[in-house]
């Protein structure tokens, strides 16, 4: 029964619940306290050991009606076979040795009757326990744990009915059918039933231990990928699946940030300062006056062009913005194309999707004016940037060949902390055609391409580094 | 160290209403406590892991009150330190009686010459002295803080840790050694273990993410707001002169209410005040206009109550349709 809770725990962790040592240590006490009897008690007894967040309660809700199901099975199958106990690994008879002997293996040595029809009697369903049996056996000779991508399941399948010995089925099945006679014919057709009813079976088990141990491994394989996929070329479907990304690595950013060191820059002596203050001691420093560095709250002004060529990023760069309000309380969002509008408010009463269509609505389309937008930002919005602001603009610098007001845009760049711009396109592009980013460039704290959610996470944690 | 060997060797009888989980289920109801399962198998654990319960779960569903009502049905006392921003050891732990060691220090400094009296040399005089030095650090002159009271119960205790996410991190790494090993060390005496370990109950309102440390140190009980015949049981269990009709129809709309799209939903301590409101006003069914005046009392922001007056019609029909 240890295995079972060890395998159980293995479980969790490859879904991406982190369970400890310790934990695991827990759980084992609970198990002993509890009992194996209620699995009601058992989950929700487990549930408060090894499940220390509500995602992980999630995970473990799920994980534990598919994985105490099938154990289940097992346990009700190893009954008609006293002196096993109820776990799938060691649930071998004691007689019956070398589970990887495809002929022996599984064939019910102590029947001795002929594997074949063992395995066929086992294929419809005779003695479901015995079948539940042989699967488990045949499925931990396969590996079948290892299983991580829903692509792998027809090779765990046609190995693990190897394992119960279908070579030998197959083997009389193509004697059958070269017999041509009636005899043989009703013969072959049966041992099809047989063999398709064995792969169905198998492949129902694959399947289950897939949900157990694969699923979230590929899930993870697909985040992965999709982090350093271009924004642009995502496609609707991918969309959910971004957002859930997005949230968690804004989490984890937050967390990362969450420590404000208490502890300032202590053990810098402040020269200026200390002369200052012991001129009337001759010069002799009595008082001594340390450098102490204030920490500012992050505050974050944020300017998106919102035009057809940059929306797609803009999103993603707001949904992580707002993701992040745990640390960054302080934010302010600006919508250009044509012109600028505050559009904080939409962003947080309405739901995401509609505030976006509204937001593009309200600014309009038309061509990007980089110039006018910094001008009406200065000019109306100018009392939201102040000394430990950081303005973070999400664009191309495409301004269909209008001013670019550097003029106005240096003052912005002034009255700020710092500057980041954030440019969807690679760096070969910049100054190309109408685009002025080159122009900006010199005022700019930081400019960096910025395509990819990664690309985000790491300028984020650099905004965010500027606060720690 | 050996003392802290034998303090938490010593076996503890489990308490009647600690024997099973439908035992720890029968004894909160007694105190007044409705309680799911999870609830009683965390308490349940608690007991017999001996480790601390972390719960966490919006404002105002119970998490306070748990630790009341086992404490209340264990007949064990109730420590409670509440957590804020700046909380240190002084102040949680322990601290000397500085007042007292002051007042000892000026009665001694009369008897100092008795003392020194008939000492030739000054070695002499510090080695009669040094026998004395340890008085001002003992236990007389210690003040215990909850951790260490709660170390010092003799009975055992309910420890309630309320509102740790408000308490700095720093704070946070004081506790595991009191969570994990239940002793408390002050370098002058030495380590403290406790009698009895207490049942320690730890809440957050997760204003902040809490350390793993913490975390993995803890059984975790995550209580949300309960569904409708739950809550129908405690409201009946708090407001015993209520109405099956006001009672379903209220519940139904609470119920209902919490899926608006509003910043602060209420919780069961505010469906509680509320039956206790309509109670006050005589009011023995859920008049759209009853319900307008007193939404302050479930909704504790402007915006929300704006959001949901204006529904308060339909939001009693899907209530009514919900509840049937």
């Amino acid at each position: 029964m240890e295995r079972t809770l060890t395998r159980y725990i293995r479980a969790l962790r490859s879904a991406g619940a982190g369970v400890s040592t310790t934990e695991a240590m827990d759980a084992a006490r609970t198990v002993e306290v509890v009992g194996w009897e209620d699995r009601r008690v058992l989950k929700t007894a487990l549930g408060t050991v090894l499940a220390k967040s509500v995602e992980e309660k999630a995970i473990h809700e799920q994980l534990f009606e598919l994985y105490f199901s099938r154990e289940a099975a097992a346990a009700a199958a190893s009954e008609g076979q006293p002196g096993e106990g109820g776990d799938p690994d060691s649930g071998r008879p004691g007689e019956g040795e070398a589970g990887t002997d495809p002929q022996s293996g599984d064939a019910e040595g102590d029947e001795g009757g002929d594997p074949v029809e063992a395995l066929s009697a086992l294929a419809r369903g005779e003695n479901p326990g015995k079948m539940a049996m042989a699967l488990e056996r045949a499925g931990a000779a396969a590996g079948v744990d290892e299983i991580r991508f829903a692509t792998q399941s027809g090779y765990y399948v046609r190995k693990m009915m190897e394992q119960m010995g279908v070579e030998a089925l197959e083997a009389r099945l193509m004697e059958a059918l070269g017999r041509r006679d009636a005899q043989g014919q009703a013969d072959a057709e049966a041992l099809m039933g047989d063999r398709s009813a064995l792969q169905k079976q198998t492949r129902a088990f694959v399947e289950a231990r897939f949900e157990i141990y694969g699923r979230s491994a590929q899930d993870a394989f697909m985040n992965e990928i999709l982090a350093e996929r271009s924004f642009g070329a995502l496609g609707r479907s991918d969309t959910a699946r971004m957002r859930a990304l997005v949230e968690r690595m804004a989490k984890r950013l937050a967390v990362r940030h969450a420590r404000r060191r208490k502890v300032r820059d202590r053990g810098r002596l402040d020269v200026r300062r200390t002369l200052r203050a012991n001129a009337g001691h001759d010069g002799v420093p009595f008082d001594i006056i340390w450098k102490i560095k204030r920490k500012d709250r992050p505050k974050i002004v944020a300017v998106c062009d919102v035009s057809g060529s940059v929306a797609q990023y803009v999103r993603f760069l707001l949904l992580f913005l707002h993701a992040l309000k745990e640390k960054v309380t302080d934010l302010e969002t600006f919508a250009f194309s044509a012109h600028l509008a505050d559009v904080g408010r939409p962003l947080e009463t309405l739901p995401f999707e509609t505030a976006m269509r509204a937001i593009v609505d309200e600014v309009g389309s038309g061509g990007t004016d980089y110039g006018a937008a910094f001008l009406e930002l200065d000019r109306d919005f100018g009392e939201v940037i102040d000394r430990r602001t950081t303005v973070l603009i999400l664009g191309d610098g495409r301004s269909n060949y209008s001013n670019p007001r550097l003029d106005v845009f240096k003052q912005i760049a002034d009255q700020a902390k710092r500057l980041v711009w954030l440019c969807p396109e690679p760096a070969p592009n910049w100054g190309s055609g109408d685009s002025c980013l080159l122009e900006y460039r010199p005022f700019c704290t930081l400019l960096t391409q910025c395509s990819t959610v990664i690309d985000l996470e790491r300028a984020l944690d650099e905004i965010l580094m500027a606060y720690d | 160290m050996t003392d802290v060997v034998t303090g938490a060797a010593k076996s503890v009888e489990t308490p009647e209403g600690l024997a099973s989980v439908e035992a720890v289920l029968s004894m909160l109801a007694q105190s007044g406590y409705i309680a799911t399962p999870e609830i009683a198998t965390a308490v349940y654990l608690a007991h017999h892991l001996r480790k601390p319960v972390l719960i966490e779960g919006p404002a105002g569903v119970g998490k306070t009150d748990l630790a009341r009502s086992v404490a209340l049905g264990l007949d064990q006392p109730l420590i409670r330190m509440q957590c804020y921003e700046g909380l240190d050891e002084s102040k949680a732990l322990y601290e000397w009686k500085y007042g007292k060691q002051l007042l000892y220090t000026q009665i001694l400094k009369d008897k100092i010459g008795h003392l020194v009296e008939d000492a030739d040399s000054l070695d002499e005089a510090l080695h009669k002295l040094n026998g004395f030095q340890d008085i001002f650090f003992s236990r007389d002159f210690l003040e215990p803080r909850p951790l260490l009271k709660a170390m010092e119960q003799s009975t055992g205790s309910v420890l309630l840790i309320d509102e740790i996410d408000k308490s700095d991190e720093e704070f946070e790494a004081l506790l595991l050694e009191v969570l994990s090993d239940y002793q408390v060390t002050v370098p002058e005496i030495g380590t403290i273990a406790a009698q009895v370990p207490p049942l320690v109950v730890l809440t957050s309102n997760a204003t902040r993410e809490l350390g793993d440390a913490l975390k993995r140190r803890c059984l975790h009980l995550h209580i949300d707001f309960p569904d409708a015949e739950l809550e129908a049981r405690i409201v009946r269990t708090r407001v015993p002169g209520i109405s099956d009709r006001l009672l379903e129809r209220l519940v139904a709309f609470i119920q209902a209410v919490r899926g608006e799209n509003i910043r602060k939903l209420p919780s069961i301590s505010e469906t509680i005040d509320w039956a206790r409101t309509l109670i006050l006003l005589h009011a023995d069914s859920l008049e759209p206009a009853m319900v307008r005046s007193t939404l302050n009392v479930i909704l504790k922001r402007q915006s929300d109550i704006a959001e949901v007056s204006g529904k308060v019609e339909a939001l009693l029909d899907s209530g009514d349709k919900a509840g049937r």
